[in-house]
């Protein structure tokens, strides 16, 4: 029986990162979940508002609790990082301060009051949890076998411990136990929680491409053939931003950034072509075809028939 | 050799003041380790170091106001999840942000970005960078 659970998808999963979405989707049903989309979403500010004397930003967050519950829900899962993080910050804000919590409620007097009883999960937090790693393997029938993939956390699923997905938030190994059931094969780096810079990509976009040198760069030196991410930002800054790397330090080598749901899909055996690798900046189809998991069997058949 | 005094001026205790509201008094517990600096992973190119505007802070320094440090912040929580009194730095941050905006200015400005910029980057950049950067 199919199982479904409220899910969160964000701005960015419906455009720049829309095949994070579709891969999600496709590896949870195959796995026996209905993601179903919250009707009436909105923006869950993309970054939790940090000054004591400002409630505003944790207005469009606890919306999204009342959607959730409004929707039959009592908990929501989402898939991009910097949405878990907000969401489910804001969410823990309104459970520990009383007197905020009312405050939010008056202001939205049009809502119905919310209570705090909604739990906000990341889609990793799901696997780990409930569908469990074990069952993700069962599912695999194009095993990941020699593809060194480095996982790569960036600061929203870790940080602030309270709401990290793992428990070692200086060293975590969810990613790489995901890797493991899909039969690839981990490299795990020191700058795998580094920060990739972020929103700086807007108005110090020269910071952010010395991160991504830095962080591709030091995966790329321990043979990482490609690196596996969970947020849209991160993604964007560490496969765009190689563009300006290359002009930085003419010796770095390009590696594909992708989203844990492709390479999840693409173990699962669902069709390359699905996945979106068109849209990445740096192609991640040539490694890909290099290690045998993607191939063009009746491409080739039509090439002979010719 | 230049010395800081320590004042007690009303302006200095008024600007630390403002800090706590908007951070918590935790930014008094600092005792300058330097564990937020060795951590944070765009120290390098910072004209303050984060404990060094701590300090600033506690002694009620506006000048901080000037350095370039909680605007290349991309608030990543390093220093605060690692800081041994427990002080949340990234909020430290956050309220200098807000202390400069609220003043109407802004560190980003539309005008600014690049039409290629505004074609390619994604609006979970744009969304984020306003609302830390910009009035």
């Amino acid at each position: 029986m199919t199982e479904k659970i409220a899910y969160y998808p964000g701005c960015t999963a419906k455009s720049y990162a829309k095949y994070m979405d579709s891969t999600a989707r496709i590896v949870m049903k195959e796995l026996g979940i209905e993601l179903v989309e919250l009707d009436r979403w909105n923006c869950c500010g993309t970054v939790y508002g940090l000054a004591d004397d400002n409630l505003y930003s944790q207005l469009a967050p606890i919306r999204n609790m009342i959607r959730t519950l409004e929707n039959g829900f009592d908990e929501v899962v989402t898939i991009c990082s910097m949405c878990y993080n907000t969401l489910a910050r804001a969410n823990d804000l309104f459970k520990s301060d009383k007197e905020k919590a009312d405050r939010l409620n008056a202001f939205m007097y049009k809502e119905p009051d919310y209570e705090g009883n909604v739990t906000v999960l990341h889609l990793l937090d799901l696997l780990v949890k409930r569908v469990k790693f074990q069952a993700v393997k069962e599912k695999v029938t194009n095993p990941l076998k020699g593809l060194k993939i480095a996982p790569y956390y960036g600061c929203t699923l870790l940080r602030p411990r309270e709401i990290s997905i793992d428990e070692n938030i200086e060293h975590p190994s969810i990613l790489s136990e995901l890797i493991f059931a899909l039969g690839g094969e981990p490299v795990e780096d020191p700058y795998m929680t580094e920060c990739c810079g972020s929103y700086l990509t807007v108005k110090d976009k020269h910071l952010v491409a010395d991160r991504t040198n830095k962080i591709v760069g030091s995966m790329q030196k321990r043979s990482a053939d490609i690196i596996m991410v969970s947020c849209p930002l991160c993604q964007f800054n560490l496969d765009r931003r190689q563009k300006e790397v290359k002009a930085l330090n003419p010796a770095f080598h390009k590696v594909p950034i992708v989203y844990f749901t492709q390479l999840m899909a693409l173990a699962m055996g669902v069709d390359y072509k699905k996945l979106g690798f068109q849209d990445h900046y740096v192609d991640p189809v040539p490694i890909l075809k290099k290690r045998g998991l993607i191939r063009e069997k009746k491409k080739v058949a039509a090439k002979i028939a010719k | 050799m230049a010395f800081v005094k320590l004042t007690k001026s009303k302006k200095n205790i008024q600007f630390r003041e403002k800090v706590i509201e908007l951070a918590g008094n935790a930014v008094i517990k600092c005792y300058q380790c330097g564990e937020c600096s060795g951590g944070c992973p765009e120290a390098g190119a910072m004209d303050l170091l984060p404990n060094q505007v701590m300090h600033k802070i506690q002694l009620g320094d506006e000048s901080v106001l000037h350095a370039n440090t909680f605007w290349i912040c991309s608030t990543c929580l390093v220093c605060s999840t690692r800081c041994p009194k427990g002080i949340d730095i990234a909020k430290v941050m956050e309220a200098l942000r807000e202390i400069v905006l609220r003043s109407k200015q802004s560190y980003l400005t539309l005008d600014s970005l690049e039409e290629d910029d505004l074609k390619e980057i994604p609006q979970i950049a744009f969304v984020s960078s306003f609302k830390k950067q910009t009035q």
